[in-house]
């Protein structure tokens, strides 16, 4: 390590995305003033270790920091707590240099043995991170345990250096994904496990209030190191509400932003009016709903009889469904995320040309097997429509309508031929392509339990995968989105999956909320980035 | 009656004991894994087992169950596997607005049950009693759904008269109370009017009546008194109803009751709450019922507790 931090001629220095890139501020942004957002479920906890869901994911964002961060309303990053950062020519040391005088809400300041107790902290069996798993390039964490990570030391009070086992292009995502947020050892030792209702970070909000199953209360935190932000004075999140009476509430201006976005029932009746839906953002989103077809159980070990799948399905008649809140899905990234390969057209539907598949795969009579989907609506209506495609070709499609426990449970043992990922469909936990294949198309996800449901393993792409992910260095980004690029065009040929579509995001508003309209269809903070918004007073 | 107390709570720990034996079985057969609610999609395989052993959900059922009975008379529910925080401090945080809409929504269908019942039991065969016959089979088959967001339409909404949901005064209750009291009014009017039209034809009805007393004396000092008693011991099972979480309206009106932390719980297959809020439900159905038996003998005295 001596001998590559002495090596400063050839060291990389990547301080700091050149500041065009960044975030300019909102020339007209008014400081002050308080929204209220709802949601119908809960909130389970604010920490950062342990929430893993739709409520919690944003607000633990603006609690606390993390190394990095993403420019607001897009995909970038940006250096969060660490002022800048180098990467060690092998890509294997990253040096991150902190900001300094960062003040943790209790008034304490954030120091580089902080970041150390943190990454311990989240990857140490015992605190049962589901994240823990994101850190696995640090050198040292299969031994991670109470002694703490090897692979993360710290310098000086402003200086940590981590060490990586093998080189990792996605490490800057993981030091700015919550998971990897900065906590005070010492409020999360007093407080235990219940540190998650009592968070302490250093983000632009704190919280001072929280009434179990009724409200929290996050107000603006006045050290904040960035100077002028967040400009709300206080974000209330009432939870327990039906999206159908927090629409109703919005439209009598007393919430600004459901939660939960618009109710499936009310949506054509909100965009039908001039009015609200000028009050209606939409975006794209890091996701994609797609059919899996187990390539363990015949027929669908047959990569005709999927490809007779791929093209048996009418896209757009599903989109339609769904009131059109989606676009059709050629492959399995979406179209904003990096890596996205643009005017792939995927398997156009054509019912002529998936019955000359089958009958060339000897199943010109078709077959049966069973479709299995979560059982809350638009679901069971798309399982539906599936089936009905899948019945023009001669496929008789039994429909296994579950709970989701059950959906996911029959698709980690395998058991399922098919599956309709809706509900449980792929989000982007950052913003890099190498997070749509691991998890669900690569080999280590279709171990029994894994969400790769279709079990489909093929050696060379994962081999392709580590090549991608091991181009660190950012000059050869485009290099590597290419090869990523490669990767899931062999996907496409191989044909694991059906991608059915891509759900767009609208996210509704109050009349006084101001900000650009990216800020509230954030790629990274669902449902706004409450730390830019504003409100005309 | 000290024995009869001692008896019938020896019974109540029998029937919680089952109670809490049957959830956890049906709990632990169900095809569906707690851990990997927990672990969410990213993680990996050593990630979930390693969760898994620090909940202890890689032990035999047998010790699982123990563990969970030891901590169980240790007064201990047991800590969320999702949200960390104690079992018994969610719930306590919610008994509070469960505890005042059941009041709430017993007072309303009592007042509306039994006005109705008694009503139609003393214009039988009349049109007025086939209309409230007619109307309490509406409200039972009524969809919670539909009234709630019916009622919230017409008099938050479009009137403004209360707040659009939420938690904390008086107006917040008045909604969603009225709705259970609708929905429930009808078994009480229906159990209203048959209980009092049998009393009414009962000897010392005549009596009363044949004493000269005003109509309204007989009925309300001689023919409630008597007619009302199922009536309570409907009231103890309602008790275990209304704890056991009113799904729906919680989540219309916003209201920050049970009902809403158990289907949550549900739905992330989050067993300690699930069991939690099993045990405070058939509790409170043991309890309410022996409450309805304990207060019998004061309003008929015929009644003895053996």
């Amino acid at each position: 390590m001596k001998r590559l931090l002495a090596s400063t001629a050839v060291m990389m220095a990547l301080t700091l995305p050149a500041m065009a890139q960044d975030y300019v501020p909102d020339p007209n942004a008014q400081a002050g003033g308080s929204i209220v957002i709802t949601y119908k479920d809960d909130v389970a906890t604010l920490d950062p270790a342990i929430g893993y869901d739709w409520q919690n994911w944003s607000m633990i964002k603006s609690l606390y920091d993390s190394l990095m961060d993403y420019v607001p309303g897009t995909t970038t990053l940006r250096p969060g707590l660490a002022e800048s950062y180098e990467i060690s020519p092998d890509g294997l040391v990253y040096t991150f240099k902190l900001r300094p005088g960062v003040k943790f809400h209790n008034g304490r300041e954030m120091t580089a043995d902080d970041v150390k107790y943190s990454l311990d902290r989240v990857t140490n069996p015992a605190t049962q991170s589901p994240g823990a798993g994101f850190f696995g390039s640090i050198a040292g964490f299969d031994a991670a345990g109470d002694a703490g990570l090897s692979g993360v030391q710290v310098v000086d009070p402003l200086t940590v250096q981590v060490t990586l086992s093998r080189p990792d292009a996605t490490f800057l995502h993981v030091m700015a994904i919550n998971f990897s947020s900065v906590v005070p050892k010492e409020a999360v030792e007093e407080f235990g496990a219940d540190f998650g209702k009592h968070p302490v970070g250093t983000g632009a909000f704190k919280m001072t209030e929280w009434t179990l199953g009724q409200r929290l209360v996050f107000e603006k935190n006045p050290d904040f190191w960035m100077p002028g932000v967040p400009y709300l004075d206080q974000v209330v999140f009432e939870v327990g509400q039906e999206p159908v009476v927090a629409l109703l509430r919005l439209q009598n201006a007393e919430v600004d932003v459901p939660g939960d976005g618009i109710p499936p029932a009310k949506f054509t009746e909100v965009m039908g009016d001039p009015a609200q839906a000028a009050r209606v953002v939409q975006g794209g989103q890091l996701h994609t709903g797609y059919i899996t077809l187990n390539v363990t159980i015949p027929p669908f070990d047959n990569p005709d009889v999927r490809k007779a799948v791929n093209m048996a399905i009418n896209k757009d008649r599903v989109v339609q469904i769904i009131n059109g809140r989606a676009v059709p899905a050629t492959q399995p990234l979406p179209p904003s995320m990096p890596g996205y390969t643009e005017g792939y057209a995927g398997y156009a539907y054509d019912v002529e040309g998936a019955k000359a598949l089958l009958a060339g795969a000897g199943l010109a009579d078709g077959f049966e097997t069973d479709l299995y989907v979560m059982n809350t609506d638009p679901n069971p209506r798309i399982a539906q429509a599936i089936q009905q495609d899948l019945a023009a070709i001669g496929i008789k499609a039994n429909i296994q309508s579950l709970a989701q426990a059950n959906v996911i449970e029959a698709g980690g043992a395998g058991t399922a031929p098919m599956i309709w990922s809706g509900g449980m469909a792929w989000i982007a936990d950052f913003p890099d392509p190498s997070n749509f294949y691991g998890p669900i198309l690569g080999c280590a996800g279709a171990e029994e339990g894994g969400w790769n449901w279709s079990k489909y393993c093929n050696a060379d792409l994962d081999a392709m995968a580590i090549a991608a992910d091991s181009m660190f260095d950012p000059a050869k980004s485009a290099e590597r989105l290419a090869l990523w690029s490669d990767v899931y065009m062999g996907v496409m040929e191989d044909a694991p999956w059906v991608p059915v579509f891509n759900e767009e995001r609208y996210t509704m508003k109050s009349e006084r909320m101001g900000g650009e309209d990216a800020l509230y269809v954030d790629p990274v903070s669902i449902p706004v980035n409450y730390d830019y918004v504003w409100v005309k007073q | 009656m000290a024995a009869y107390l001692a008896r019938r709570l020896l019974q109540s720990v029998l029937i919680l004991l089952g109670v809490s034996f049957i959830t956890y079985v049906l709990l632990y057969v169900l095809p569906a894994d707690p851990v990997r609610q927990i672990a969410g999609r990213s993680a990996t395989a050593e990630t979930v087992e390693n969760i898994r052993h620090e909940l202890g959900l890689d032990r035999p059922f047998i010790v699982q169950y123990g563990r969970y009975l030891a901590g169980l008379v240790q007064g201990d529910l047991g800590r969320s596997y999702l949200q960390k925080s104690q079992v018994a401090e969610l719930i306590a945080s919610r008994l509070p607005a469960t505890l005042l809409l059941m009041l709430g929504a017993i007072l309303c269908e009592l007042a509306i049950g039994l006005t109705f019942g008694v009503l139609a039991a003393l214009k039988r065969g009349t049109f007025l009693d086939q209309t409230l016959m007619m109307a309490s089979f509406i409200t039972v088959s009524a969809p919670q759904f539909v009234v709630s967001l019916l009622l919230l339409y017409v008099f938050a909404v479009k009137l403004g008269w209360f707040p659009i949901g939420g938690y904390g005064t008086f107006a917040h209750l008045v909604l969603p109370a009225l709705t259970l009291g609708i929905l429930g009014s009808g078994w009480y009017s229906r159990m209203m009017r048959s209980s009092m039209i049998e009393v009414l034809r009962a000897d010392f009805i005549r009596t009363a009546r044949a004493k000269g007393l005003t109509r309204a004396r007989v009925v309300l000092g001689h023919a409630l008194p008597n007619a009302i008693l199922p009536v309570i011991a409907m009231i103890g099972i309602d008790i275990g109803i209304f704890m056991g979480g009113i799904v729906v309206v919680e989540s219309v009106f916003g209201w920050p009751g049970i009902g809403q932390l158990a289907w949550q719980a549900i739905q992330r297959v989050d067993i300690p709450i699930i069991m939690g809020v099993t045990l405070v439900s058939a509790l409170a159905i043991v309890l309410g019922n022996l409450l309805a038996d304990l207060v019998a003998p004061f309003i008929d005295p015929r009644i003895k507790l053996k």
